[in-house]
C-alpha cells in the first residue's frame, strides 16, 4: 500500500488575466482561481498509481483559504485526503521559503502516515520555476526526479521506482531509491472527466487545515517573505516587437510584396554570430 | 553571511557526446560580460568522466579558469552526484554569481543546490545584469505567464544563481589562442552513496527536431482548422527550407507533436525568419519568439494580436495565401536566388 502525496496550488489563469498597466500588477479579479494546470497531472499520475499499486492519495497545498476549492478539485480527481496549510507567516514566499513550509507540513503527514512518493507538477503558471518540487525533496533528503513522463514501476516491497525523465532529445531511465520525489510533465497523462461520486465526494469535502502553530519544529524566519532570499525589485510589460507594416493589396499583390521583402532581406539569412 | 568573500562568475558547463552545450557557451559569454563589469575572473564548473579535453573549449569562449571533477561517479548527469561536486566547489572557491542553462540538467541541478545553500535562485532569465560596485545580480524574466517582466535580486545571499534560457544570450566569437587554468578538484563519493541509477539513455535521433537552432522557422495555429490544413504548414516549410514551429493550442489538438511547440511551456527561439500563420499572438506564444530576427504573420483576423508583434503582416485567409507563397517560392528557387542556401 503506497501513501503518495501530491503537492498542488491555486493560480490565477494567466491566459486570460489582465495586468494593470500603471502599476504592472495583476488584476487578480479578472482571472478565476484555477488548480495549477500541471498539478491535475500530478494528482491523476498519483490516483493512477494508487489503482496501480493500492493506497492512498492525499494532496497538500500552501494557499489562502479559498484555495479549498482546489483540493476539491483534487478530490473530484480521486485524491482521499487534502492537507492546507494557510497563515499569514507563508505570505511572499519565494521557492526556498515555499519548500520550507510544504516540507513541514510533509513531516506532520508523514508522522500519521509515512509517505513512499510525493509527486508534484512540473512548474505553477504563476510562480513558473519548477524549483519548488526540487526544494522539497532536498529538504526531505529523498532524491528528487524531474521532467518524469513516464512511471514504470514503484516497488515498495523492495525500495525502488522507475520513471522516464524527458531530455531535450529523449529520455532516460532512472532508478531511484524510495521515497523519492516527482516532478512530472504534463505528457505522463490525460485528466479525464471526473466520475460522478468523486463530485459529490468533492463538493462536502472539508481538507485538514493547519496554522503555523499547527506545525513542529518551524524556524520562522524561514517563513514567507522573510525566507525569501529573492525579491522582486521591479516589473514592468514585456518589449514586443514594434506593430507590423500590413502589406496591402490583393492577395497576389500582397504575396509578391513580400517576396521583394525577403529578397531585401537577405542579410537575415546569411551567416548569424558564431556559435558552437 | 560576509558577501565580500564571494566574488567572481562561474558557470555549469553542460555537456552531452563529448561537447559543450550551444547554452553553456553562451552563458559564458554573457558571464565574461558580468564579469569584465566587476573586474573578476570568470569560471566553468565542469563535471563528467573524460571530460578534462573540454576545458580548453571552455577557454576559448571566454573563460579564465575551469574547475573540473572528473570521476567515474559523474559519468551521468545524476542530481545527487553533481550537486555534490558543485556545492563542495562552491564552499572552497566562494563564487559571486553562478549561471546554468535553463535545460532540463540546469534547472535540475541548480534547484537541488539552492535548495542546499540556501540561496536565492532566478528561474528562466532571459536577461541579466549586475551592479558594478555590489556584484549584485540583476536577473530578469517574464512572469505571469508572460504578462510582466519581473527583474528578481538576490540582495543578503551568496552565491547568487540563475538559470538563463537558451538563444537568449550570445557566445563570443571562438578565440582557439585564448588560455585559461584548469584546476582539478575531487570529492569523497562512491557509487554505493549515491540513490539514483540511470540505466539507460535514449536518444530520439528520428523525431529529434531542434527548432531553439533553427534559422527558418514556419509556425502554424489554431487558425489551420484541422490536421489537414496544417499540412499546409509542412509544405511551406519544406519551400524555404524551415523547421515547423507551432502554437499550443495546434499541438493541444494533436495536429503535430509537442516538439514543436514555440512559446513559454515550448521552446523559445530566435531564428532569422519566424512565419507565424493562424496563430492569433497570445502572450504566452510571443514570449517564445519576439526575438526572431524577421517575424511574418499571416492570419484572417485583421485585429489580431500578432500583428502587433510582427515586422510584417497580411491579413488574409491561409488557404489562400500560403500556397501562392509556396508557389512562389518554387519559382524563386529555380531562379536560383539563394539565401544562405538555406531557401
Ligand atoms: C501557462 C500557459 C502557458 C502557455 N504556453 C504556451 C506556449 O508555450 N505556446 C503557445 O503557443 N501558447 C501557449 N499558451 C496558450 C496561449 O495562451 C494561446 O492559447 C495559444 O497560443 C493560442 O494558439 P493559436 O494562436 O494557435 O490559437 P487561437 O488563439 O485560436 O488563434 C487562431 C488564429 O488563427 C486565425 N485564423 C483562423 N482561420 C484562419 C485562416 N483560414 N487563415 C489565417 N488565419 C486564420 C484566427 O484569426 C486566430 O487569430 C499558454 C497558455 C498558458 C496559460
Ligand atoms: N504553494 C504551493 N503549495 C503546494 N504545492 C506547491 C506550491 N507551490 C508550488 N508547489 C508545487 O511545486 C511545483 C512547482 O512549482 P513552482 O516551483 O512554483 O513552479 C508545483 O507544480 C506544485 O506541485
Amino acid at each position: 500500500m503506497l501513501h503518495i502525496v501530491a503537492c498542488i496550488k491555486q493560480v490565477p489563469d494567466t491566459k486570460i488575466i489582465k495586468m494593470n498597466p500603471k502599476t504592472n500588477t495583476m488584476d487578480r479579479s479578472s482571472a478565476p482561481a484555477i488548480l495549477n494546470p500541471y498539478d491535475a497531472h500530478a494528482v491523476e499520475e498519483a490516483v493512477r498509481l494508487k489503482k496501480r499499486y493500492g493506497g492512498t492519495v492525499s494532496v497538500l497545498t500552501m494557499g489562502p483559504p479559498p484555495a479549498v476549492k482546489a483540493i476539491r478539485k483534487c478530490i473530484e480527481i480521486g485524491a482521499d485526503e487534502g492537507y492546507m496549510i494557510t497563515d499569514r507567516a507563508f505570505a511572499g514566499a519565494d521557492t526556498l521559503a515555499t519548500s520550507y513550509a510544504l516540507t513541514k507540513a510533509l513531516e506532520k503527514i508523514a508522522k500519521e502516515k509515512p509517505i513512499d512518493l510525493i509527486i508534484c507538477g512540473k512548474m505553477t503558471i504563476d510562480g513558473d520555476t519548477g524549483q519548488v518540487g526540487p526544494g522539497i525533496a532536498r529538504r526531505l533528503d529523498i532524491p528528487p526526479l524531474t521532467s518524469v513522463k513516464k512511471v514504470v514501476e514503484v516497488n515498495k516491497q523492495q525500495g525502488y521506482a522507475i520513471v522516464h525523465r524527458k531530455l531535450e532529445d529523449g529520455y532516460e531511465v532512472i532508478q531511484s531509491a524510495l521515497p523519492c520525489l516527482f516532478s512530472v510533465e504534463k505528457e505522463i497523462n490525460e485528466v479525464p472527466y471526473s466520475p460522478l461520486p468523486n463530485m459529490l465526494r468533492a463538493a462536502r469535502y472539508q481538507p485538514v487545515i493547519w496554522a503555523v502553530s499547527d506545525l513542529e519544529d518551524v524556524d520562522r524566519t524561514l517563513l514567507g517573505l522573510k525566507g525569501s532570499p529573492t525579491i522582486v525589485a521591479k516589473v514592468w510589460p514585456p518589449e514586443k516587437p514594434k506593430g507590423g507594416e500590413m502589406l496591402e493589396g490583393s492577395a497576389q499583390q500582397q504575396v509578391e510584396r513580400l517576396m521583394e521583402i525577403l529578397q531585401q532581406k537577405q542579410e537575415l539569412f546569411a551567416g548569424k554570430e558564431a556559435r558552437a | 553571511m560576509n558577501l565580500d568573500e564571494y566574488k567572481g562568475v562561474w558557470v555549469f558547463l553542460e555537456h552531452q557526446d563529448g561537447k559543450i552545450v550551444p547554452v553553456s557557451l553562451e552563458l559564458l559569454g554573457a558571464g565574461r560580460k558580468l564579469a569584465d563589469k566587476r573586474r573578476v575572473p570568470l569560471a566553468g564548473i565542469l563535471i563528467g568522466e573524460g571530460v578534462r579535453q573540454l576545458a580548453a573549449t571552455a577557454f576559448h569562449y571566454g573563460a579564465d579558469t575551469v574547475y573540473l571533477y572528473d570521476d567515474p561517479v559523474f559519468r551521468d548527469y545524476r542530481t545527487e552526484s553533481y550537486m555534490r561536486a558543485v556545492i563542495a566547489c562552491v564552499e572552497k572557491h566562494k563564487p559571486e554569481t553562478i549561471l546554468y542553462g535553463a535545460t532540463s540538467t540546469g534547472k535540475d541541478l541548480a534547484s537541488a543546490v539552492a535548495t542546499d545553500l540556501e540561496t536565492g535562485l532566478t528561474a528562466d532569465t532571459t536577461m541579466l545584469d549586475v551592479d558594478e560596485a555590489t556584484g549584485l545580480l540583476e536577473a530578469s524574466r517574464p512572469a505571469f505567464g508572460g504578462n510582466i517582466m519581473a527583474t528578481i535580486l538576490c540582495k543578503k545571499h551568496r552565491p547568487q544563481m540563475a538559470t538563463v534560457r537558451p538563444k537568449v544570450m550570445k557566445a563570443l566569437p571562438i578565440d582557439t589562442s585564448r588560455k585559461g587554468e584548469l584546476i582539478e578538484e575531487s570529492i569523497p563519493l562512491r557509487e554505493e552513496d549515491i540513490r539514483t541509477k540511470v540505466l539507460k539513455i535514449v536518444r530520439e535521433t528520428q523525431t529529434k527536431i531542434r527548432l531553439d537552432e533553427a534559422d527558418i522557422i514556419v509556425a502554424g495555429g489554431k487558425g489551420l482548422g484541422s490536421k489537414e490544413g496544417f499540412q499546409l504548414i509542412h509544405r511551406l516549410a519544406e519551400a524555404i527550407g524551415g523547421t515547423v514551429g507551432a502554437s499550443r493550442d495546434a499541438v493541444e489538438a494533436g495536429w503535430i507533436d509537442h516538439a514543436h511547440q514555440v512559446g513559454q511551456t515550448g521552446v523559445t527561439v530566435t531564428p532569422k525568419l519566424y512565419v507565424a500563420i493562424g496563430i492569433s499572438g497570445a502572450i504566452q506564444h510571443l514570449v517564445g519568439m519576439q526575438n526572431s530576427g524577421l517575424i511574418i504573420a499571416i492570419n484572417k483576423d485583421p485585429q489580431a494580436p500578432i500583428f502587433q508583434s510582427c515586422h510584417y503582416g497580411i491579413a488574409g485567409d491561409a488557404f489562400e495565401i500560403v500556397p501562392m507563397l509556396i508557389d512562389a517560392f518554387q519559382v524563386t528557387a529555380g531562379k536560383e536566388v539563394q539565401y544562405g542556401g538555406k531557401i
